[in-house]
């Protein structure tokens, strides 16, 4: 990489932070705990909007994995979900009623937080609906891969966000609040995905599953891409690009290896196709505060409710991360 | 009769009290050093560990990785052990982060029966196979005045200038370097010998220049002076390929159980169940075969495996080999037909039934994949569609052979599909490609279309089948290519197929009896000179004379005449 384009790059990094920093006037503190942070607590960081029914299993699911803090942007929950999360006690709330999309969709406040509160800590950047799997998970606490990952001099760790769906329309996949998503949308699709890498910040961009399968298999191009970098240990002079999918300065973006080996690496269990999706993608016909104007909701509306949902007979039933590993969807890479 | 241990702690001091208080119930003394640079969590430690009878704390000294205060601390501790304790047959070095994995006593009784031995890892340089940032003899002929983890670039460049004027520095008389893990058990004999030799001052001078002297001081002296030396470590520590530690966790329980070695290292401090159960558990622990370290080794070789070559034809968010470090593309062997569905029809079930591979249609068809049977989906929810094909044919390619691993995949190709895989498959080694050239005359012959629209057609069919061929010549090329013309296949359309299937099934017994269905060949002959009339020389088919328009007869006597 040349001097001039490493150079723009600092400059688009310096952009989103000034960004990050000037967004933050939207926030509005609910509820700030963060005197209670310890040195070595991994944080998770959350945007949400009217997911009431999803928080209580997320906050369980992620508390057991061992994250010590959330901190939470609510944008203009009208379901009562600000209120929940203001009153538990490892819970940080801001709101804001400003637009979702002028703050890159939620990028902008999360940058925020994590320069204000993430400095030196191991930090998870995640939506409501996505569960965290890494290689022993059922046996190692989160803070045991940071540990490891602190050993190994690695900042970041790289997943495939993996599009969980029911057998049968989406509509029929009743969810409750508490209840694991994954009971009732256990399944995946489990080799479809293609992957290439993005010249200029040097991320992978992978695309497919049951989306680009369903929704846009006439323009792939299209599909929703799937790579995530959600677990980073966070510097002040980090930025995240567009959602977790990318960081600057690049070499976080690294997270796979281009020798022939496995890095280690995890999955972001996707739990977006629940009878909830019905009631986002009206509401995001008329909102269009989502990445290219919502067209996924579109693709959703216009197709993705027959009498199979996403669900076909090449569909892989989810078990655990031993499965995910096999499949080679994640690596245990070197860590034993 | 007795064993005295040296602590070296640095971090979760909770954990390094946890163990001293074991050894001290076990009645062993231990001497811990705690590095100077850890702060508040100090003081907590030594007011727990006060009250360990046997257990002292010594003078702290910063201790910084890979340098020669490690050495200072543990030989300090070591003289300090020697004159309080006379009775001690043996000094044991451990970290804070070592644990106990059989009781205590049982340690004891093995020493017991090995009086004399010095248990070290020390193997001379030449059999050293990890030699982090690329030093081995240079550890001992160059010096490091700038500590590796604080000052890299003032490492790297102090190493580069002593290579650039070749120094050498003089290894002390009568001295071999070796090297081996720095967590030991020597005798008190040696240790005598080791503290008091007469030439300390000049050998303290040496290595406190050498790089990592913690894993060659005590490795090199004793070779001078240990009696019996058994190089191996009682204590259980595997390395990664970059030399860093393997940590062990809750899950590693078993493993550590089948493990010989008395100490393991390093443990998660947040390991629970193993600190409950090798130091409070007061039950007997079943007795399991012991001496496996092959299951013990596998686990970590795997692991370093898996790191630095990764699993091949695989790609995900973890692992995208660039191309030049792609050794092989796919994951497993396949097979691929070209021309053959031209002249029979059926083709890949004939295939299934004498090979067994999986034989789809054309994979690359434009409209829609051909999968087997038909189907609209297969193995790992791979579509149908060709748009998304389309969108990333090699992927789709290495998905499909990913996904149907342990089972051999085969497809039909033709020069009237995308030509979109053409180029992956010509640098694939696991690509096996039978190609009958000019096949493509054959719909062509059968289609009864106008020889101007003919004439056309064959011309881009044999531009594209010239093209991929020209690419599987290549010398970069690394699939397999079997190659008839048109021509000499049908001559002797017996022995090509025995060979394809043989090549596929890897036994050559089954003498193939039953041809594939052959599509009609009526008039080829005077179709190729039409063509030929026409402008347009047909050239990859080869020269057809007279053949006989039944193939299945044909095949009878050639095959068996």
């Amino acid at each position: 990489m040349g001097a001039i384009s490493a150079f723009k790059l600092r400059m688009e990094r310096r952009r989103c932070q000034v960004r990050a920093i000037r967004k933050s006037k939207d926030l509005v503190e609910v509820a700030n705990r963060t005197q209670d942070i310890q040195q070595n607590d991994v944080l998770a960081f959350v945007t949400i909007r009217n997911e009431m029914v999803r928080l209580p299993y997320f906050l369980e699911y992620y508390r057991a994995l061992g994250v010590s803090h959330f901190l939470v942007v609510d944008n203009g929950s009208t379901d009562g979900g600000c209120a929940f999360l203001a009153d538990e006690n490892d819970v940080s709330v801001w709101k804001t009623e400003a637009s979702y999309k002028r703050s890159r969709f939620g990028t902008d406040w999360l940058n925020w937080l994590k320069f204000r509160y993430g400095n030196k800590h191991w930090t998870l950047t995640l939506d409501p609906d996505e569960f965290f799997v890494y290689p022993f998970c059922d046996t190692r606490p989160l803070q045991s891969l940071c540990d490891w990952l602190d050993q190994s001099g690695v900042r970041s760790l790289g997943t495939i966000l993996l599009d969980m769906y029911p057998r049968g329309a989406v509509s029929g996949a009743q969810y409750q609040a508490g209840q694991n998503p994954f009971d009732i949308a256990p399944w995946f699709d489990a080799g479809n995905y293609m992957v290439s890498k993005n010249p200029k910040y040097g991320n992978l961009w992978i695309q497919g599953g049951p989306r680009a399968r369903v929704y846009f298999h006439d323009e792939p191009e299209s599909a929703p891409s799937l790579n995530k970098i959600p677990l980073v240990k966070w510097d002040r002079r980090y930025a995240f690009v567009r959602s977790a999918h990318m960081l600057l300065p690049r070499g976080l973006n690294m997270v796979y290896d281009e020798a022939g080996g496995e890095k280690t690496s995890g999955c972001l269990l996707h739990a977006k196709f629940l009878d909830t999706l019905i009631d986002k993608a009206n509401e995001e016909q008329t909102r269009r505060q989502h990445f290219a104007g919502g067209r996924e909701y579109d693709a959703y509306r216009e197709k993705g409710n027959g009498p199979n949902g996403l669900w076909c007979e090449w569909s892989e039933r989810y078990v655990d991360w031993r499965q995910l590993e096999l499949l080679g969807l994640m690596s245990k890479g070197n860590w034993a | 009769m007795s064993v005295g241990f040296i602590m070296l702690a640095h971090a979760a001091l909770h954990r390094a009290a946890q163990v001293a208080s074991a050894v001290s119930e076990a009645g062993c003394p231990m001497i811990v050093h705690v590095d100077a640079r850890v702060g508040a969590p100090y003081d907590p430690f030594a007011k727990r560990i006060a009250g360990l009878p046997g257990v002292e704390v010594s003078q702290r000294v910063v201790c910084e990785w890979g340098t020669w205060s490690l050495v200072d601390a543990s030989r300090t501790a070591a003289e300090k052990l020697l004159a309080r304790h006379p009775d001690l047959t043996h000094i044991y070095l451990i970290s804070g982060a070592c644990l106990p994995i059989k009781p205590i006593p049982k340690l004891v009784e093995f020493l017991g029966n090995h009086p004399d031995t010095d248990f070290i890892e020390s193997v001379t340089i030449e059999d050293v196979p990890w030699t982090k940032g690329g030093l081995s003899e240079e550890r001992f002929s160059l010096t490091f005045p700038f500590a590796w983890r604080r000052h890299r670039r003032l490492f790297d460049i102090w190493v580069e200038t002593q290579r650039l004027v070749r120094r050498k520095r003089r290894i002390p008389q009568g001295l071999t370097p070796h090297m081996g893990s720095q967590w030991w058990c020597l005798t008190r004999a040696t240790l005598q010998k080791i503290v008091e030799d007469p030439r300390r001052g000049q050998l303290d001078r040496y290595f406190k220049r050498v790089w990592i002297p913690d894993e060659s001081y005590f490795q090199t002296l004793v070779r001078l002076y240990g009696s019996k030396v058994e190089s191996r470590s009682l204590t259980l520590s595997k390395f990664d390929f970059q030399g860093k530690p393997h940590v062990f966790y809750d899950d590693h329980l078993v493993l550590l159980r089948q493990s010989s070695a008395f100490f393991a290292r390093k443990i998660w401090p947040g390991a629970n169940r193993l600190y409950r159960v090798f130091l409070e558990s007061r039950r007997v622990p079943p007795q399991v075969a012991l001496t496996t370290p092959a299951h013990i080794e596998r686990t970590f070789a795997q692991a370093t495996t898996r790191r630095t070559k990764g699993r091949p034809g695989m790609v995900m968010a973890s692992r995208f080999p660039s191309l030049e470090h792609e050794t092989v593309p796919t994951a497993a062997p396949y097979s691929v037909f070209h021309g053959f569905s031209d002249i029979f029809a059926e083709f890949p079930k004939w295939v299934r039934r004498h090979t067994g591979s999986r034989a789809h249609g054309h994979l690359f068809c434009k409209d829609r994949v051909e999968f087997f049977g038909g189907q609209t989906g297969y193995a790992g929810a791979l579509s149908d569609g060709a748009a998304l094909r389309d969108y990333d044919p090699d992927q789709f390619l290495r998905n499909l052979i990913w996904n149907t691993r342990g089972e051999h995949q085969s497809f039909l190709n033709s020069p009237r599909d995308t030509q979109k895989i053409e180029s992956f498959l010509a640098r694939d080694s696991n690509a096996t490609i039978a190609i009958i050239s000019g096949a493509w005359v054959l719909p062509l012959l059968r289609s009864k279309q106008p020889i101007d629209v003919i004439r056309k057609e064959a011309a881009r069919l044999q531009k594209r089948e010239a093209d991929f061929i020209e690419l599987l010549g290549e010398r970069r090329a690394r699939a397999r290519t079997r190659m008839w013309t048109l021509a000499e296949f049908l001559e002797r359309p017996l022995d090509p197929l025995q060979e394809t299937v043989d090549s596929l099934s890897g036994v050559d017994s089954n003498m193939l009896v039953d041809m594939p269905e052959a599509k009609p060949l009526i008039g080829l002959a005077d179709f190729l000179q039409s063509l030929r009339n026409s402008g347009m020389n047909p050239y990859l088919a080869g020269e057809i004379g007279e053949i006989s328009e039944d193939l299945s007869t044909q095949s009878r006597t050639t095959g068996f005449g």
